[in-house]
């Protein structure tokens, strides 16, 4: 459990992260603002409590390693990894620009801290899978983190990917569905709906939880408790709003890939 | 050349029409029906319209199996995850079973710029001409899209049709008359022909046409539209008239554009040529003119490529 210092920091950790999100998209004036702000707790609670890992070092072998299988988060974690030192924070707004090490979509190869190459949704948990077998040749014991979107979620190759974990008993594989209830052409009931996606992975063999996506202790004690599962893959069902804090773009439909000036950029941060 | 137009809102408005004329057309999406803009098609036929979610593969067997019934399926997704990501399904469920499946890749190579490199399509022409009698075209204008798209739908077979989606230039008159598998010569000239393919490279072939002759060098523009099948009497045509042959094309030049060009010419006539094209490289992000220089698809590497070949054309003149 978090005392009251912690989650007080980790708070205003969140806050710092979503800030500095909103500031790099609206600097370029694009980008995927509202899958990005769904996962901002999520990934402040990995990324400042959870996952053992050291910046100066981003390939350290047995390393917690993160698949952002919803790559065009990017932004987020962008903002999380210039906060832990992995490199400077004037990258953030060389964002998508000719040349930059932050490219819309995760690159294993031009950014440092970033553990897996993602941005063809479906694939993710999938190369969670192969890191994690290898870990287990070679008696690493650390976690693999995977987060995938619920659109992302459409894809078969995630329910096969889905089969395998739980067949290969890959309790180190920790996943998260960013549940959002919205895809790229409106809300997941009206294009493709995925429920009862908690009942779905149980069948599958997962350990599954439920929980606030952007409550800090539930993602805390999801975390704990799948850490301890001994032998079933987890899957922590997020319930989230995309696009959460910036308040015109909360859980609007148009809110995938957006166009964000930077005076309105400012002014939302303003207000977080 | 100022008079462009959005080729997403000519492919959607001709997509209506076509759809209104024939009852056999359907339309499928895979959640990014807001980038293609499909909507007004899904307004008018919302029964003829499946948005199947991020499931490409998923929709490519759909559109077999429509098709097996008697529809007429256009699948749209970006060019990248058309090909890469539906390979076996379009291959097997719709070509193999020789059906009606009108693919459509959008953002094709550097196009899809701020999606960057896991989104750029540089093979996908490459990949899909390996598949026995399929139909590969990129239009290079909004006339030639309204027109090819036409010609598509009366072609029974599948077609996979590359689809810039932002402003191009009006390259054609309205009444001009257009055929799958029939290049377009846009201008003439005898010393090398530039045989280009889509918006962004028959675009740059025009320019660089232009700043050959400021220096005394006429060149032949061919608009390639259909790089399957390509158009072999063209090519052998262009290689008597000109001899000396530049390709250009916004793809990989393995297995794209050039590739068949060249299959032509050393079977045929053999002719220096030069391909113009990304040269084994994968995508980045980055705005379209940043990536256009980056991988040399602009006028001036043209014309570095043209002046190479007229050497070559010189040395083979003389041996
Ligand atoms: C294979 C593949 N198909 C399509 C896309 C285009 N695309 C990017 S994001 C997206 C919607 C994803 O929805 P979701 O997973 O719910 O993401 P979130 O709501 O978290 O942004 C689509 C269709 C893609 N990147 N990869
Ligand atoms: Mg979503």
């Amino acid at each position: 459990m978090m005392d009251d210092k912690t989650l007080a920091e980790l708070t205003d950790k969140a806050k710092e992260i979503r800030a500095l999100t909103i500031d790099a998209i609206g600097y370029l004036g694009i980008g995927h603002l509202g899958g990005s702000m769904s996962v901002v707790e999520v990934l402040t609670m990995l990324y400042y409590r959870h996952m053992d890992i050291d910046p100066s070092n981003p390939r350290k072998v047995d390393r917690d390693q993160l698949v952002l299988s919803k790559g065009h988060a990017g932004p987020a974690l962008y903002s999380v990894l210039a906060d832990k030192g992995y490199f400077p924070k004037d990258w953030l707004h060389t964002l998508n620009r000719g040349g930059t090490r932050l490219p819309s979509h995760c690159d294993r190869n031009l950014t440092p801290g970033i553990d897996m190459t993602t941005g063809s949704l479906g694939q993710g948990l999938s190369a969670a899978i192969g890191i994690a077998l290898s870990h287990r040749l070679d008696g690493i014991a650390s976690k693999i983190f995977v987060i995938i979107g619920d659109g992302e979620s459409n894809e078969g190759q995630v329910w096969e990917a889905a089969q395998a974990a739980a067949q290969f008993k890959l309790h180190h594989i920790i996943a998260f569905t960013d549940y959002n209830k919205l895809q790229l052409d409106g809300f997941m009931h009206e294009i493709m709906n995925i429920e009862d996606l908690t009942a779905k992975w149980v069948s599958f063999g997962w350990f599954v939880q439920r929980i606030n996506g952007h409550d800090l202790p539930q993602i805390d004690l999801a975390i704990e408790r799948a850490k301890h599962e001994p032998l079933r893959p987890s899957m922590i069902v997020m319930d989230t709003i995309k696009g959460k804090g910036v308040d015109f773009a909360e859980n609007q439909s148009t809110n995938h890939n957006m166009k964000l000036d930077y005076e309105t950029a400012l002014a939302a941060i303003a207000k977080l | 050349m100022s008079n462009q137009l959005e080729m997403r809102a000519v492919y959607t408005e001709t997509l209506l029409k076509l759809g209104q004329l024939d009852e056999r057309i359907v339309l499928l999406e895979a959640d990014l029906m807001r980038a293609t803009g499909s909507k007004n098609f899904k307004d008018e036929f919302p029964h003829r319209t499946f948005n199947v979610g991020v499931a490409e593969a998923n929709m490519v067997s759909i559109s077999a199996g429509l098709s097996s019934a008697g529809k007429l399926p256009f699948a749209n997704t970006f060019a990248c995850f058309a090909t890469r990501r539906t390979f076996d399904q379009f291959f097997i469920s719709a070509n193999y079973a020789r059906l009606n499946v009108k693919l459509v890749g959008s953002d094709p190579g550097v196009t899809a710029a701020l999606n960057g490199g896991t989104h750029m399509a540089f093979e996908d022409m490459g990949i899909m001409r390996t598949i026995p009698k399929l139909v590969i075209f990129e239009p290079s204008d909004p006339i030639s899209l309204k027109k090819l798209m036409q010609a598509c739908v009366e072609y029974y077979g599948c077609t996979y049709m590359r689809l810039h989606r932002s402003f191009a230039d009006v390259l054609y008159d309205e009444n001009e008359d257009f055929e799958l598998g029939k290049g377009k010569i846009l201008r003439e000239g005898q010393d090398v022909a530039l045989i280009a393919t889509g918006v962004v490279m028959v675009g740059e072939a025009l320019k660089a046409a232009t700043l050959l002759a400021e220096r005394g060098i006429f060149a032949t523009v061919v608009d390639m539209h259909t790089i399957k099948p390509i158009d072999r009497n063209l090519v052998i045509q262009l290689a008597a008239t000109c001899g000396a042959i530049v390709t250009c094309e916004n793809h990989q030049i393995v297995n794209g554009l050039g590739s068949a060009v060249a299959e032509v010419l050393v079977e045929e006539i053999p002719t220096p040529m030069v391909r113009v094209g990304v040269k084994d490289l994968f995508g980045e992000v980055g705005s379209l003119d940043y990536l256009k220089e980056r991988f040399g698809l602009t006028a001036t590497v043209i014309v570095e490529h043209a002046e190479k070949v007229l050497e070559k054309k010189m040395t083979a003149v003389k041996i």
